[in-house]
């Protein structure tokens, strides 16, 4: 399927990057929570805010979503716009 | 009689709906065995009563968070004749993920679409009828705020709906997989009957462990559930993440048909908000600011209303000391239960007043971002976003700092935030440092820094128990940070004003009699036996003073008399009682109470300063006990109890040891 090379965690993407969601790890419960809240396979997501070894703003399904370092770790994105402003 | 439901995202004006619909018709409570709060209410409409219950504020209906699990639970097993699921008009495609899952529910969904003038506002186009159709349940666009389309709602809830509701279709491939589940269902008539039988085969292959566990009790169990193993191993372990996907896609062909959504807006007045509130360099410190802005307009504003109910209780009391004639009744009247009821009132005004300009950052969609803004920090100690304005405000008073913590959802970061908070130095205690420093060092830069090393200690100590409370208690890391970020708004001032009340109220109802109980008790060991004190006026007569002087022998190595240990019985009510003990135990007014204490001697540099970082952390004071007994499992506040007791007397011995060391003793 999907080869792991062109995956990158959303924690390194820079604000402005845009990718698409392809596999999330982690538990169950982390995993169902984000799928829930539109952060699925297949889903465009982009980068609005990101600090270095803290969280991520993301922009995903209209709505924006913060997620801590360690769970941004676990979202793996195909990336299809580099970031900056 | 109606009961209905309200059901939705967080963000979506839920809040704003349910005052809406009730009014102050409303009351809160906890679900039963968890600190989840329920609020219930009821408005009449064209002669009919409708019962209102808010449901937690949730993305989804799984088994993994315990509000989620509150909200299933309740529509399944209360059955309300309508639940209303609240939805963003203008973000519908994350939105009608929760409406899908209702659906399967089977609840008798009405779809209010909210915020529909802002929708309206920014160029969404809804085809109300389509979406209607196409979910094949009423949907009927509100505005919360204004009661835009409230009537309407309020007709369509009490004419009593009838849903035709269409199950998604997740393709055939699983909806093969779930009809071959459900047939197996129906095996047991009863279990069909008490659930949906679509419900629990999709839960079933998403591997659901509460409804799991309920199927297994039925005698087909071990069957169905095999079944749906089987299942589950076919399409590979991650079901629930395709499910998840299926749903989005389900999602997005029916807004296609439904929804025109006006191209090229790019940026958002949220955004560029965002570019300044959340800047790398600038979000610590504009927080920070906006944080000393609500301190200062808190303490600042409630301190004359404060001293005025001190002032009035004092005079009511006296008054009515001299009026009675019975000098034990007077006492009991004057000191007991006007001091008591003081001690609660007093601190009515910062309370309430901290709680309105905190509902006016939640509401306005700043609190989350603050909680973004200090995640990075916070994650480091072990502890959450969130847990920073608790902690904050704690410097100000613990008890709304405790009262803060509320808005942290999950337990154990609650739990821990609630327990080190008395480690944070209130307002109460300054009076103890400035008291002591000036007797120990005599004011200036000294005494400053000794004072200043208090508010440290407390901060250093808040960290570390953090860290040894996580390991001990919890264990494992802080809950995953997942926030959705609303979008800025003006905040509701009645939506504020109900946020404010219900914590007041609150406080007052729960913590206050707890407060008050003990200053009672506290009246009576201080003036009895009542002839030996002669009313009070000898407390050295006191049991409290004979407790003091039986507490003496714990306490002499620290190098503190029983006088000492008395006042600390009395920091107990309220830490600045601290003070006012010593004044009665020297027969001084507290202007000459620094001069008389000093030359009393009870106090070295060394047993004071070891006497200040006990008053900080030896025990919360007993409205932040009552506070603390209503917001966490008594068996935590118990363990707060005694490690502050634990942690206090290890500070003061270190303080002692070091100063042997270096020869100051």
């Amino acid at each position: 399927m999907i080869g792991g090379r062109d995956l990158v965690p959303l924690s390194f993407l820079p604000p402005g990057a845009k990718g698409v969601v392809v596999r999330l790890v982690g538990g169950r419960g982390l995993v169902a929570k984000l799928s829930a809240m539109g952060i699925s396979p297949m889903t465009e997501i982009e980068v609005l805010h990101s600090y270095a070894g803290g969280p991520v703003l993301v922009m995903v399904r209209g709505a924006r979503v913060a997620l801590g370092r360690g769970v941004a770790m676990k979202v793996l994105v195909r990336p299809t716009r580099v970031g900056g402003w | 009689m109606v009961t209905v439901a309200l059901v939705g995202n967080p963000n979506v004006g839920k809040t704003e709906m349910f005052n809406r619909l009730t009014g102050l018709r409303q009351h809160v409570a906890n679900w039963p065995g968890v600190t989840v709060e329920k609020k219930e209410g009821f408005f009449k409409h064209r002669g009919k009563r409708v019962d209102v219950i808010d449901l937690p504020g949730i993305y989804s209906l799984t088994a993994h968070a315990i509000d989620e699990l509150i909200a299933r639970n309740y529509i399944v097993e209360e059955k309300p004749d309508v639940v209303v699921d609240i939805v963003d008009s203008t973000n519908l495609e994350r939105n009608l993920y929760l409406t899908l899952l209702l659906l399967e529910l089977g609840a008798n969904v009405i779809v209010a679409l909210n915020m529909w003038d802002v929708a309206k506002a920014r160029g969404i186009r809804i085809n109300v009828e389509e979406l209607s159709k196409a979910l094949g349940v009423p949907v009927v666009p509100t505005v919360a705020k204004t009661g835009e389309g409230i009537d309407k709602l309020k007709d369509m809830i009490i004419e009593g709906i009838k849903i035709s509701p269409k199950p998604p279709n997740y393709g055939d491939d699983i909806e093969g997989a779930i009809s071959v589940i459900v047939e197996r269902v129906h095996k047991d008539e009863e279990l069909a009957n008490k659930y949906p039988p679509r419900w629990i085969a999709i839960k079933l292959l998403e591997g659901d462990d509460e409804v799991i566990r309920r199927v297994e009790e039925s005698e087909y169990g071990d069957e169905i559930i095999r079944l749906a193993e089987e299942f589950r191993k076919k399409f590979g372990d991650d079901l629930d993440v395709l499910l998840a996907e299926r749903r989005y896609e389900i999602i997005s062909s029916i807004l296609q048909e439904c929804v025109q959504e006006a191209m090229g807006e790019i940026k958002t007045f949220s955004d560029m908000l965002d570019h300044v509130f959340l800047h790398k360099w600038l979000g610590i410190p504009i927080f920070l600011a906006l944080l000393y802005a609500v301190f200062q307009f808190t303490f600042a504003v409630s301190a004359p209303f404060s001293d005025a109910i001190d002032l009035a209780f004092s005079w009511a009391g006296s008054a009515a000391g001299s009026a009675i004639g019975n000098e034990k009744l007077a006492s009991f009247i004057a000191d007991g239960v006007f001091g008591g009821l003081g001690a609660v009132l007093v601190f009515v005004p910062p309370i309430f007043l901290l709680f309105f300009s905190l509902g006016i950052l939640e509401y306005s969609g700043y609190l989350s971002r603050a909680a973004f803004v200090m995640d990075r920090f916070m994650y480091k100690i072990g502890l959450h976003g969130r847990s920073f304005i608790p902690m904050i405000i704690g410097f100000g008073c613990n008890i709304p700092g405790i009262m803060a913590a509320r808005s942290i959802e999950n337990e154990a970061d609650r739990v821990l935030t609630v327990m080190i908070n008395p480690l944070m130095s209130c307002s109460a205690r300054l009076p103890v440092y400035v008291l002591l420093a000036g007797v120990i060092f005599g004011g200036g830069y000294k005494a400053g820094a000794a004072v200043f090393s208090m508010y440290v200690l407390g901060i250093a100590l808040a960290i570390t128990m953090a860290l040894l409370l996580r390991r001990v208690l919890f264990g494992g890391k802080p809950s995953p940070f997942i926030l959705e970020l609303p979008k800025y708004m003006i905040p509701d001032l009645k939506s504020v004003v109900i946020y404010m009340w219900e914590r007041g109220k609150l406080f007052v109802k729960k913590a206050g009699t707890v407060i008050f109980l003990v200053v009672i008790l506290v009246w009576f060991l201080s003036t009895h036996p009542w002839a030996a004190t002669n009313g009070g006026e000898h407390i050295e007569n006191s049991y409290i003073a004979t407790f003091g002087r039986m507490m003496e022998g714990v306490f002499r190595p620290l190098g503190w008399n029983w006088q000492a240990a008395v006042a600390l019985f009395f920091g107990f009510l309220a830490k600045e009682a601290v003070v006012g003990t010593f004044g009665t135990l020297l027969g001084v007014e507290e202007g000459g109470l620094v001069d008389a204490l000093r030359s009393a001697g009870w106090f070295t540099p060394i047993s004071g300063l070891a006497y200040m970082a006990f008053v900080l952390i030896y025990f919360p004071c007993v409205a932040t006990l009552g506070v603390m007994l209503r917001e966490i499992r008594a068996k935590y506040v118990v363990v707060t109890v005694l490690y502050t007791l634990a942690l206090a007397f290890l500070v003061a011995c270190t303080i002692i040891g070091i100063g042997h060391i270096l020869g100051m003793g």
